[in-house]
């Protein structure tokens, strides 16, 4: 494990982050975007539990905020699907191009 | 706490005791109860002015109070007044006093309907009482805004065109002022060497020329917005025609008032060399006012476009005489914003009345109510007469102010001028006169007129209180004058 | 002599009780006191009139100009402020009496005449503030307090005018009669403004003394070529004009006639009407010193009115409108007076013979207006081919209508003989062109004035009347006796001793071979007019026949209306009112709300960017990024 070089997590993270805007860019149905969106702070989470652990190995900040974000964003998850449903029972789908009563 | 400060004050308790209101009636009780405190307030400040002035007093500003609030800027919130505030907030109190009893029936939403109202009412107060420039633009905004709701929701008409019309319009006049006032701002050092936005500190220091004739325009028109300065006027007919009652009210007579008091205040007294060499340019802006919205209210059908119109035409007096930069002139005018207040707050009071009995403000299909509400068909004769400026009332006194002050200047463009505005005063006959026939002489025209009913109580109070006024000050005028002129002879000795 | 402010205080308080208590009272009491409050000014203003003429105001042989109160009310300037204040001297003291017996005698009359109006404790109390604006117009010790109370008597006028509100055409006469007086105001204000400007002063004392009127020439700016002063006094001419009724402002006065005829005798015959010729007199010295160019123009203009007025004045047929028509031609008189007048003790004759003619001419003109009432209340109508005969049945009536006609037509004893005697006395002296045409209007106007007497008393002496006429109440019939034995005497009254330019006693004798003239005119008058209606005949009508152009023409009265509609409805209202209105909404406002279409155009072109699709926006803000970090990384 420890051999692993930092390079190694920025990929992975970087693929991650990739694969969630493609998919937040090309995906209709919200939930799926949601996803999209928490690869993305995931991808971010594990640049900064790896850069804590590279760059200053003896504290612990990068964990903690990589703590915080995932708190946060389950909280914004919850918050978002709640959302979602109520837009579900209004128009019966999730397509996000077909939310667009509240426009013009 | 100062005395000043109460002026703002109690307003914020009035909005703080409209909270817990649960029906009109409470409603109303707070309304009264804080206009009522507010109308002794300035009567009394009045009778203090005058006595400290009598002791001797001799200070530009009296009862200041000064506390800094935002340290950087170095801006403060600095209150005080001169003899020219002082009358302003007397109009102010007695204008939104009597506003309240013109709106004592006023549905729906009556509690939010006060609140907005009462609100406006701060941002007036505030204004008045301002000393630093900062704090003074931070009030004229706290005036402006309510204007939108008030209109666009308890008016009539076209109310969300006419309500953003106006606001869009006064908020582009503030945008060119608020230009004009960081100029001044950035200008103000002098050679203290820090900028200041208190008003007496700047007159001290003095504005470079170069930079008063760059700004003293923006500021003058921006303020003129307000005041009604052709061709920046059309927001007045339809604002006020949309107006609720109460709000036409304290629009046309504290609101519009705020624009010349502002075009004294700041762009005058503070930038004087550049308000002499430009004034000819803004003469003839202000005099075609003047004529032209007394031409305007000739031709048309509804009251209160007839009225807004007669307000373009009254108001431009207000800065013509301004602009002409004697003593006589400016007493003049801030008489006229006095007497105009008072009297166009009774018309529109009447009209609102009138309108709430016969649903119709078009001057063709009303006729002969003299007989069948002669209280209020009176009191539109008397305000018309004081409004085509009738010896014994206010509106003489102050055009005869104006007329005659302006005629002392000693260059003849002014004075050809002078007598351009002076043709004003028949065409402002043929207007009224021509609405008082109509309206309220001759056979009724409409039937259903026939059982209407005249002014009940409160209506009385609102009527009675403003003709009152109007005729005190047409009998006594020096009492007014002398408190103006006291406060202009340190000002305007440059 | 403080006590005359009484004379002028009472009937303010008057109006202020009965107009805020009146409408509770019953009508009857609200004019009891009315009239009792004028009785006490009208008692005031004779002894403050001995007074004066008799110990007080008289020097030696010259008068004195009295300030018994004078108070600043507002100041405009170091040098100019307004005073209101009392100033007595002859002219003044005249109008008081002037004004209050005529004024005691309308509000007598009108007891009778208006009973049972609705309205009466109104009508009495605008009587009151009508009497209190003119005795303080006439007493002012300054143009200002004099514009002041200038005003206060056109909307008393108005409101008087129009009395009958829901007759439409006495609100249009209403209108009309203040506008056009308004709009000589204006002039008048624009002459105060010029003259205080130059002189410095409002105050009577300090212009019309002989210091003030050297100052006048001493003035040498000009303006377009004309001497300010000139220009001063020429508007406040102007302002005179409007409410004298001179041409071309006479159109409001014949339809001032729809208010009730006790208005009509006290306002546009005996008392406001004379306003102008009061304000020439009042600035006589500043004329006659500092701008005698403007004094001939005044003789011109007062000669033309005259024959103008008179010559509409015989084609009439309403008699309300043929007394009007001859109120104009009578002032027109004065005013040629004082124009032909001089300065000094016998240069300053017109001047005297105005005033002369002012004091006369209120007393038997308003008798002809209350004796019109009287007729008009017994037949209901004011037209004259509704009338024939009356005078079997009005006979008081007819006795003193009678005395009038002859007092106005000239004929001694009669007082109206002696003043315009001296009119033309003075006229013959200063220019015989507008001496022969003041002589023949004399003639005119005993011809029309004799034309109204026969059609209405005389004539048709069979006419039927659907109601019996018959003589008016005492409270009516009273006024008339009193005002007619007033005709009779105040002939004799030796004017010149009381009044003249200088204040300076001065006797006068009747100029025989011009008075001989003068009788010999308004004989031949009244002989045409005899031979005319006295009988129901024919004559009249061939005689219309043959000046057929020029009758229309005056019956149109010379279509003075027609041009003053088509000058305020076609060029005021349709040529700059509408436009104006028309500029204001489509081009003012217009650009106002050209600029918020704009705004709103462009705003509608670049919405289309702001989708409101999130994916669109993260793939903006991605292709965004990555072009910011590739230009940072490579370059």
């Amino acid at each position: 494990m420890s051999n692993i070089p930092l390079a190694g997590y920025l990929i992975v993270s970087a693929i991650m982050f990739f694969a969630g805007v493609y998919g937040f860019l090309s995906r209709r149905n919200m939930l799926t975007i949601l996803m999209s969106l928490e690869l993305m702070l995931n991808a971010a989470d594990i640049n900064f539990v790896a850069f804590n652990k590279f760059l200053y190995p003896g504290q612990m900040d990068g964990a903690f905020f990589a703590m915080f974000a995932i708190g946060v964003s389950a909280a914004e998850t919850a918050i978002a699907i709640a959302i979602i449903i109520n837009i579900y029972r209004n128009i019966k789908n999730i397509y996000v191009d077909e939310v667009n009563k509240m426009k013009y | 706490m100062d005395f000043l400060s109460l002026f703002v004050l109690v307003p914020i308790l009035m909005l703080v005791g409209f909270l817990p209101c649960k029906n009109i009636r409470q409603i109303r009780t707070v309304a009264v109860i804080g206009s009522s405190i507010l109308l002794g307030l300035s009567v009394a400040l009045v009778c203090m002015f005058i006595g400290e002035r009598a002791a001797g007093n001799t200070a530009e500003m009296l009862f200041t109070f000064d506390r800094v609030w935002f340290p950087t800027l170095n801006i403060h919130y600095s209150v005080g007044v001169d003899g020219v505030s002082v009358v302003m907030l007397l109009l102010s109190s007695i204008i939104v006093f009597t506003g309240v009893f013109a709106s004592w029936n006023q549905q729906p939403l009556t509690k939010e309907f006060f609140m907005w109202l009462i609100l406006l009412a701060t941002g007036v107060f505030g204004f008045f009482i301002s000393v630093d420039l900062f704090t003074m633009l931070l009030f004229y905004e706290v005036a402006l805004i309510p204007m939108y709701l008030l209109i666009g929701v308890w008016g009539t008409g076209k109310k969300e065109y006419s309500a953003m019309k106006l606001t869009l319009m006064l908020m582009g006049g503030s945008a060119l002022m608020m230009v004009g006032i960081f100029g001044i701002y950035f200008n103000s050092a002098g050679s203290t060497g820090t900028f200041t936005f208190n008003l007496q500190e700047i007159a001290q220091n003095g504005i470079p020329i170069e930079a008063q004739r760059i700004f003293f325009p923006l500021t003058f028109i921006g303020f003129g917005v307000l005041g009604a300065m052709f061709p920046f006027h059309t927001w007045s007919p339809d604002g006020h025609a949309s107006a609720p009652t109460a709000v036409s009210m304290l629009h046309a007579g504290v609101l519009m008032k705020l624009g010349g008091y502002g075009c004294y205040r700041v762009a005058i007294c503070l930038m004087p060399q550049a308000a002499h060499e430009q004034s000819w340019f803004f003469l003839i802006l202000t005099g075609i006012s003047v004529v032209y919205g007394a031409f305007g209210a000739c031709v048309q059908k509804d009251l209160k476009y007839i009225n807004a119109y007669s307000s373009v035409s009254h108001c431009g007096l207000v800065l013509f005489a301004i602009l002409m930069l004697n003593e006589t002139a400016m007493t003049g005018a801030f008489m006229q914003m006095l007497s105009h207040g008072l009297m166009t707050a009774l018309f529109f009071a009447l009209i609102g009345m009138i309108y709430g009995r016969t649903h119709t403000r078009d001057i063709r299909e009303m006729g002969g109510l003299m007989r069948i509400m002669p209280f209020l068909s009176v009191s539109y004769v008397i305000a018309g007469l004081a409004s085509l400026g009738l010896p014994g009332f206010s509106g003489f006194v102050s055009e005869m102010m104006i007329f005659v002050g302006s005629f002392q200047h000693t260059d003849m463009f002014h004075r050809v001028f002078t007598v351009v505005a002076c043709s004003s005063i028949v065409i402002t006959a043929v207007y009224i006169l021509r609405v008082v026939g109509k309206i309220l002489f001759g056979g009724v025209q409409n039937e259903h007129h026939k059982t209407l009913t005249d002014a009940t109580w409160f209506e009385k109070i609102a009527v009675v209180t403003l003709i009152v006024c109007i005729t005190g000050i047409g009998f006594f005028p020096s009492f007014v004058s002398d408190i103006i002129k006291g406060s202009l002879t340190i000002m305007t000795s440059w | 002599m403080s006590y005359t402010l009484i004379i002028v205080a009472l009937p303010f308080l008057m109006f202020l009780f009965l107009g805020l208590v009146g409408g509770k009272m019953k009508p009857v009491v609200a004019g009891l006191i009315g009239t009792t409050g004028l009785i006490i000014s009208t008692v005031l203003s004779y002894i403050a009139a001995g007074s004066y003429f008799f110990s007080v105001g008289k020097i030696g042989e010259t008068y004195q100009t009295i300030v018994p109160m004078n108070f600043e009310w507002l100041r405009f300037t170091d040098k100019l402020h307004i005073d209101l204040g009392i100033m007595l001297d002859p002219i003044s003291v005249m109008m008081l009496v002037v004004i209050t017996t005529v004024s005691l005698m309308v509000h007598i009359y009108s007891f009778g005449y208006m009973k049972g109006e609705r309205g009466f404790q109104r009508y009495y109390a605008l009587l009151s503030l009508f009497s209190f604006s003119m005795l303080g117009l006439v007493i002012a010790p300054n143009i200002f307090q004099m514009y002041i109370f200038w005003e206060l008597v056109g909307v008393s006028s108005y409101s008087l005018i129009g009395f009958y509100y829901t007759k439409p055409s006495a609100v249009a006469a209403s209108k009309k009669a203040f506008i056009v007086t308004r709009f000589a105001d204006l002039f008048f204000l624009i002459g105060i403004l010029v003259l205080s400007f130059y002189s410095g002063t409002f105050s009577f004392r300090d212009l019309t003394s002989p210091a003030g009127c050297a100052f006048a020439q001493s003035i040498t700016d000009t303006f377009m070529g004309w001497s300010v002063v000139s220009w001063a006094m020429m508007l406040i001419f102007i302002g005179g004009a409007g409410k004298s009724a001179m041409l071309p402002f006479h159109i409001w006065l014949p339809d001032a006639m729809e208010g009730p005829t006790p208005v009509s005798a006290l306002i546009h015959a005996a008392t406001m009407v004379v306003a102008g010729v009061f304000l020439v007199a009042r600035m006589f010295p500043v004329y006659i010193f500092g701008a005698p160019d403007v004094l001939t123009i005044i003789t011109y203009i007062g000669a033309t009115t005259a024959l103008f007025a008179a010559v509409i004045a015989c084609t009439q047929t309403d008699i309300k409108r043929v007394l009007a028509f001859s109120t104009i031609s009578q002032i027109a008189y004065m005013i040629t007076a004082l124009g032909v007048s001089g300065y000094g003790a016998h240069e300053g004759l017109g001047y005297m013979a105005s005033m002369f003619h002012l004091f006369t001419h209120a007393f038997f003109k308003a008798l002809l207006f209350l004796g019109a009432g009287a007729v008009i209340h017994a037949v209901h109508s004011n037209e004259m081919d509704s009338m024939g005969g009356l005078r079997k049945y009005l006979p008081i009536t007819h006795i003193t209508f009678l005395i009038a006609c002859l007092s106005i037509s000239g004929i001694p004893p009669f007082s109206g003989f002696f003043s315009k005697d001296e009119i033309l006395v003075a006229a013959f002296e200063k220019n015989q062109i507008v001496f022969w045409c003041l002589y023949f209007c004399a003639g005119l106007t005993a011809f029309y004035m004799f034309r109204l007497y026969y059609r209405i008393f005389w004539g048709d002496n069979n006419k039927v009347y659907q109601h019996t006429p018959h003589e008016a109440p005492a409270s009516m019939t009273i006024p008339l006796i009193f005002l007619a034995a007033l005709t009779c005497v105040v002939g004799f009254i030796p004017f010149s001793e009381f009044i003249s330019t200088d204040k300076t006693v001065f006797h006068t004798h009747i100029e025989w071979s011009i008075a001989s003239l003068s009788i010999l005119v308004a004989v031949t008058g009244i002989a045409i007019a005899t031979w005319m209606y006295r009988k129901k005949n024919t004559s009249s009508d061939k005689v219309t026949a043959s000046i057929k152009g020029l009758y229309t023409a005056a019956y149109h009265k010379f279509y003075f209306d027609e041009i003053w509609i088509f000058v305020t409805k076609k060029i005021i209202f349709n040529g700059i009112s509408q436009p104006v209105a028309w500029f204001d909404r489509h081009v003012v406002d217009g650009f106002m709300n050209l600029q918020s279409t704009i705004t709103n155009y462009l705003s509608r072109k670049i919405k289309f960017t702001q989708s409101g699709e999130i994916q669109d926006y993260a793939w903006a803000f991605m292709m965004g990024a990555v072009v910011i970090i590739s230009l940072l990384v490579f370059i």
